[in-house]
């Protein structure tokens, strides 16, 4: 079993809230709240969750674009912000695609410019610099001699991402993080840039960490999906068995929320009520258990084990004497 | 054969404030019937959501040139003064959109923004009898706690809250028709099921029309009876929903239903995608709209915009080459 | 079925063949505008003016005369009549656009290059040190800026170097301000993380990122403020803080002419009408620049 190429140990991120003038408010918004996973080497990882549960945040903590207030980021056995591992180097082995492709790029710059300037800032000469940035603006579907002079309020949406792909790409990175890459584009854009990114991640051997709500993209995509809810892990593994098979009963209620497609056989009743929950104060116990339809009085006293890095999900039923009718004895 | 509760017929929208005229809807003819929900699907530029803002003339009336019929309940809609509209949105005809922070006013609660509505269309109504009305809506679209609720401010409510006291608001006035413009696009997966299985829901009990645009067939799916697909501004195909998804025969309908990533494609297999982008709506070709992306386009195709083929009882495509569209 | 999958570079829609550049395409829009110029024809005239006025001018601004005092405009050798030293006032109202321009541009560009990099420095900084360096220019910033400009020019005494270092003193909060919030707002952008995911340094960054996007406005806020420092530094001239006479300025031929008011209304208004018309072309071309540069 080859070690994980990106490691998150028990990372933690919380934002304190103001109090107000006369003392109330405060607390903390818990976002990320003890998230340990595993990213392997060329495959890609789906994240999926909702409002609340902290994947953007966790994509800026990958990219430590914001600090953790603890846990850790280990690449490649080293620690990210180490003296094994400055961020500097961090960078060059780990990039990011944002959401916004008009907001990511820099509106007073050429798109050759944008895509030029990670390789300058890691010393790479002008002219190289650009060079290179031609060659991906190609790779990426954009004609150099068309495209590269241009600014970004003159291209597409669909376009305007495919520049952010190859500026992720200009510092040879290992790993890719999507951070909901396709969702603004229109569905056949969106069809071409996944495709466009499915061939990339052959050609130079790339890791996606795939961050998306459109759990049908996910599947499709993904080789392991990651479940989160409430800023923790709710279910890790194979995105096959995932999807075909769900073990947590928020990804099962999150897979039969997906519209059905046949208008013979719609949903005839939503599997969870009520809106994704505020990270401010989460539950005791099992944070999913105030709308699990499987809770028992244990998910509210007793939390459920960390899944492990690879696969593993985060529920009292399949932890062998947690307590929960349903779970399986211990071993003898 | 009833009158249909709203029918627009040879609908143009044209904007005229940039430096050349935007043909946004382009000749869009569509019956809607009593309590029933007909979905409006299609990319950005393809005039959905102007088509439904016309029903409601929402749009900027120095620049807009609108040519066509619209009627709604008897009432013809493009001939509208000020006054008239200000009765028919809300009582006839009402919308909610797709990011209700946007939509509601955050100043007041939503009760008082209920209310307000409620007393404008009907002064004689006193504020008990409106509020008590208020909360009656809000028991409908199955609001918890709803006293409490409607002393709430939107932003103290959760997104999919909120959509629900948007659809509450819409509905104050007992319009007969609700139009709805992207209405869960913005929402979670577990939200967006909730509040397509309350638009069925509300559309049986009250016997409500809906027209439903949205970029999503999922969605669509789970609420529409009939669908119709548009691009460039006209409607290339339209039928049953469950015609649509058995048989599509436009070429359009075809590649979007295609391109759409789903679980049963093997690991690694490519998308369908579309070559070519869509049109510039200040620069449309005399013929088909899609016939430059088409795989099946021949010169007629080009020539003129093509008439619609009858395909089953209720399904029509404007398409010259049903013929090979057909499934084998 | 011909409908075949995309190949890796598919054919991508062409875009408009000219590709501007964001300033040419302000530039553009600015010609277009007959208020911007009109306004830059104004300012024009005025610029030869402070540049050649003393060649131009029909007689020497120092050439006093008792026997010509206050002669009415329209006057035999006074077209726009004499002023209470008997000196033309066509002749000193040209020569003196050189200092009055000047007093009223340097401050505002001297505060415009520190005002500008303090703003950096606390927007993008952020946190602590923003609020240290924002609270400190709040301070002054809540001086009514004539009040600061005559307290400093008393406090370091008269003379146009001091009014103009007072006057730089008093514009360097607002454009501070203008700075620190423009910068702020560029910081959060997407594309400064970007940036910042690529591993580039502060300085880097601010370079290639923030500055470009941050200029466009605080330029437009300070063009606004030129009229204000022209307006206060005649102020300062009247009060006797800057400009000494018998140096022809605009506010200090106001001051001068105050008491001929009911002697010569029209002669005394000129000096005023000019700061007027100066103030009014400054203002029209911040606005004109503005538009031209609010795209989308």
């Amino acid at each position: 079993m080859k070690p994980p190429l990106l490691t998150v140990q028990g990372l933690v991120k919380h934002f304190p809230l103001k109090k107000d003038v006369f003392g109330r408010g405060g607390g903390t918004v818990r976002a990320v709240d003890g998230l340990h996973f595993h990213v392997f080497a060329g495959e890609t990882l789906g994240v999926v969750g909702e409002s609340g549960c902290g994947k953007s945040t966790t994509a800026r903590l990958l990219m430590h674009l914001i600090a953790p207030t603890a846990g850790e980021v280990v690449f490649d056995g080293r620690a990210v912000g180490s003296r094994d591992l400055p961020l500097k180097d961090y960078h060059r082995q780990v990039q990011m695609v944002f959401q916004d492709s008009y907001a990511s790029l820099n509106p007073r710059l050429t798109i050759e410019d944008s895509v030029a300037f990670g390789p300058r800032v890691h010393g790479v000469g002008a002219r190289e610099a650009v060079e290179r940035a031609r060659g991906l603006l190609a790779k990426v579907g954009l004609e150099p001699a068309r495209f590269a002079e241009r600014y970004p309020h003159e291209l597409s949406g669909g376009q305007r991402q495919r520049v952010n792909i190859a500026r992720a790409l200009a510092l040879a990175p290992r790993v890719v993080i999507l951070d909901e890459a396709v969702s603004a584009l229109d569905k056949s854009v969106e069809a071409q840039v996944l495709n466009l990114l499915l061939d990339l991640k052959d050609e130079f051997g790339l890791t996606y960490v795939f961050i998306s709500h459109d759990l049908n993209v996910v599947r499709y995509i993904s080789d392991r999906v990651m479940v989160m809810y409430l800023g923790e892990v709710a279910e890790i593994g194979d995105a096959e068995r995932l999807f075909e098979a769900p073990r947590h009963p928020y990804t099962a209620a999150l897979l039969s929320s997906m519209p059905s497609m046949d208008p013979d056989r719609r949903t005839e009743r939503a599997p969870l009520a009520g809106d994704p929950p505020n990270p401010i104060d989460p539950p005791a116990g099992c944070r999913f258990h105030p709308r699990c339809p499987r809770a028992e009085a244990v998910c509210a006293q007793r939390v459920p084990a960390r899944p492990a890095g690879g696969d593993g999900v985060a529920c009292l039923m399949f932890e062998a004497g947690s307590g929960h009718a349903a779970a399986p004895a211990r071993a003898a | 054969m009833t009158e249909p509760l709203a029918s627009l017929r040879d609908l143009h929208v044209t904007f005229t404030g940039g430096r050349a005229p935007v043909r946004a809807v382009n000749g869009v003819s569509l019956d809607v019937q009593r309590g029933e929900a007909v979905a409006l699907i299609g990319e950005s530029g393809s005039g959905k959501s102007v088509t439904l803002r016309t029903l409601l003339m929402l749009h900027p009336p120095r620049r807009t040139r609108l040519s066509g019929s619209v009627k709604v309940a008897g009432r013809d809609v493009l001939a509208m003064k000020e006054r008239e509209l200000a009765d028919y949105r809300g009582s006839v005809a009402s919308m909610i959109f797709q990011e209700p922070l946007l939509a509601l006013d955050p100043v007041y609660t939503l009760g008082a923004q209920i209310v307000e509505s409620i007393r404008r269309h009907e002064p004689g109504v006193d504020h008990a009898a409106a509020t008590r009305r208020a909360l009656e809506l809000f028991e409908r679209v199955r609001i918890p706690s709803p006293e409490r609720r409607l002393a709430a401010y939107p932003h103290e409510m959760s997104g999919g809250m909120r959509q629900r006291a948007m659809i509450a608001l819409a509905l104050a006035n007992r319009p007969q028709l609700l139009l709805a413009d992207e209405p869960t696009t913005a929402l979670d997966a577990t939200v967006q099921i909730q509040v397509l299985i309350l638009l069925r829901e509300l559309q049986r009990e009250l016997g409500l029309a809906i027209v439903f645009v949205t970029h999503d067939i999922g969605a669509a799916l789970e609420v529409a009876d009939r669908i119709a697909v548009m691009y460039a501004g006209r409607i290339v195909e339209e039928g049953t929903a469950r015609e649509l998804m058995r048989a599509p025969r436009h070429p359009y309908t075809l590649a979007l239903l295609r391109s759409r990533a789903h679980g049963t494609m093997a690991r690694g297999e490519r998308l369908v995608t579309i070559p070519g982008a869509p049109p510039d709506l200040a620069r449309l070709p005399p013929g088909c709209a899609f016939a430059e992306r088409c795989a099946w386009a021949q010169e007629a195709c080009r020539a003129g915009e093509p008439e619609a083929v009858t395909i089953a009882p209720g399904h029509r495509a404007r398409c010259l080459r049903t013929d090979a569209t057909a499934p084998t | 079925m011909p409908m075949s999958a995309a190949a890796a570079a598919p054919a991508v829609p062409v875009p408009p063949p000219r590709s501007r550049g964001y300033w040419a395409g302000v530039g553009l829009r600015f010609v277009k505008d007959p208020v911007a110029l009109g306004a830059s024809a104004v300012l024009l005239v005025l610029l030869v003016l402070a540049l050649f006025g003393p060649w131009l001018a029909p007689a020497d601004p120092f050439k006093s005369s008792m026997l010509g005092r206050l002669q009415p405009i329209g006057s035999e050798g006074f077209p726009l009549g004499s002023d209470e030293l008997g000196r033309d006032m066509l002749s000193r109202l040209m020569v003196g656009a050189r200092l009055s321009l000047f007093m009223g541009i340097t401050p505002v560009v001297l505060a415009f290059v520190i005002g500008t990099t303090i703003g950096l420095v606390a927007g993008y900084a952020g946190g602590l040190v923003n609020s240290a360096i924002m609270r400190t220019v709040d301070v002054f910033y809540a001086f009514p800026s004539v009040l600061l400009a005559i307290a400093l020019s008393g406090a370091l005494g008269a003379g146009i170097g001091n009014a103009l270092l007072s006057l730089t003193i008093v514009f360097v909060p607002p454009i501070a301000r203008v700075a620190e919030s423009v910068t702020t707002q560029v910081r959060t952008r997407d594309y400064v993380e970007a940036a910042r995911a690529s591993g580039a340094g502060a300085f880097a960054i601010v370079r290639v990122h923030v500055l470009g996007n941050v200029l466009g406005p605080i330029f437009v806020y300070a063009t606004g403020l030129i009229a204000v420092s022209m307006i206060l530094a005649s102020g300062l001239s009247f009060l006797g803080l800057g400009v000494k006479p018998p140096e022809p300025e605009w506010g200090l031929m106001l001051n001068t002419l105050r008491t001929a008011i009911y002697v010569q209304p029209w002669v005394a208004a000129l000096p005023g009408a000019m700061i007027f018309v100066t103030s009014i072309a400054f203002n029209l071309l911040s606005d004109s620049l503005r538009n031209a540069m609010d795209v989308k």
